[in-house]
């Protein structure tokens, strides 16, 4: 039921929408996160990031989204779920992430889509390498907040 | 046999993305595998520096230190996870 996608291209946010509600009268909430990238981080109030570049583990990565996806199911009544994760060089501006849980009520289309780009920022193996606009780069470290996000739905 | 897989920084500093290796011995498990691993040299070692910024995955499902290590398991040793 769930359609998860690991892909150096775009995604169109309207069409996968499109894709999920396709021919059912049944959602009534259709929770939506895109995450993108961007040019600032915390230490500096300059743009100081040129690009970012997505690593992945491709053996892996479907079957752990596939893993959260399913916790997500397994806690809410979910008519329908995307989930899509680009990997490679992304400029900033562009998406990095999109996640759509559609529930017949509002609370468990947004809890959940909550829950899964929590779970996916700390249990999905993806790692960002970010490069500076002096020409340094360094790999993104995690952050204990993205964990404490993580724990809340424990 | 194992297979070994490095990625994001312990790619860069073992200079491999992966490697095979003979299971030394039955029992092994991945902190065993960690010492090993670590003592081959300066990028291994490198490497698995601070091991409580290394995290391990066998047959592509999260593992942990303890976690006991058979003939043709696919090892992979990475960084806390960064995406979303």
């Amino acid at each position: 039921m769930a359609r998860i996608l690991v892909s150096e291209a775009d995604f169109d946010v309207g069409a996968e929408i499109a894709l999920l509600t396709a021919g059912r009268t049944d959602i009534g909430g259709i929770g939506c996160f895109i995450g993108t990238v961007r040019d600032a981080v915390p230490q500096a109030d300059a743009p100081v990031v040129s690009a970012l570049t997505l690593e992945h583990y491709p053996a892996m990565t479907e079957r752990a989204i596939g893993r959260i996806v399913a916790e997500a199911e397994r806690r809410w009544t979910l008519l329908g779920c995307t989930v899509i994760h680009r990997v490679g060089r992304l400029a900033p501006g562009e998406n990095i992430v999109l996640v759509l849980a559609a529930s017949a009520h509002r609370q468990a289309a947004l809890d959940a889509t909550a829950f899964l780009i929590d779970w996916l920022k700390t249990k999905a193996p993806f790692w960002k390498r970010e490069e500076f606009i002096d020409g340094a780069s360094a790999w993104v470290e995690a952050k204990d907040s993205d964990d404490a996000a993580a724990e809340r739905w424990t | 046999m194992i297979t070994i897989l490095y990625f994001a920084w312990l790619r860069e500093r073992t200079g491999l993305s992966e490697e095979t290796l003979a299971l030394p011995d039955a029992g092994m498990t991945v902190a065993d595998l960690i010492a090993l691993l670590a003592a081959r040299g300066p990028g291994h070692a490198a490497a698995f520096q601070n091991r409580r910024t290394v995290r391990c995955a066998v047959n592509q499902e999260f593992a942990d230190p303890a976690t006991v290590l058979r003939s043709g398991d696919e090892v992979a040793f990475f960084p806390p996870v960064t995406g979303g």
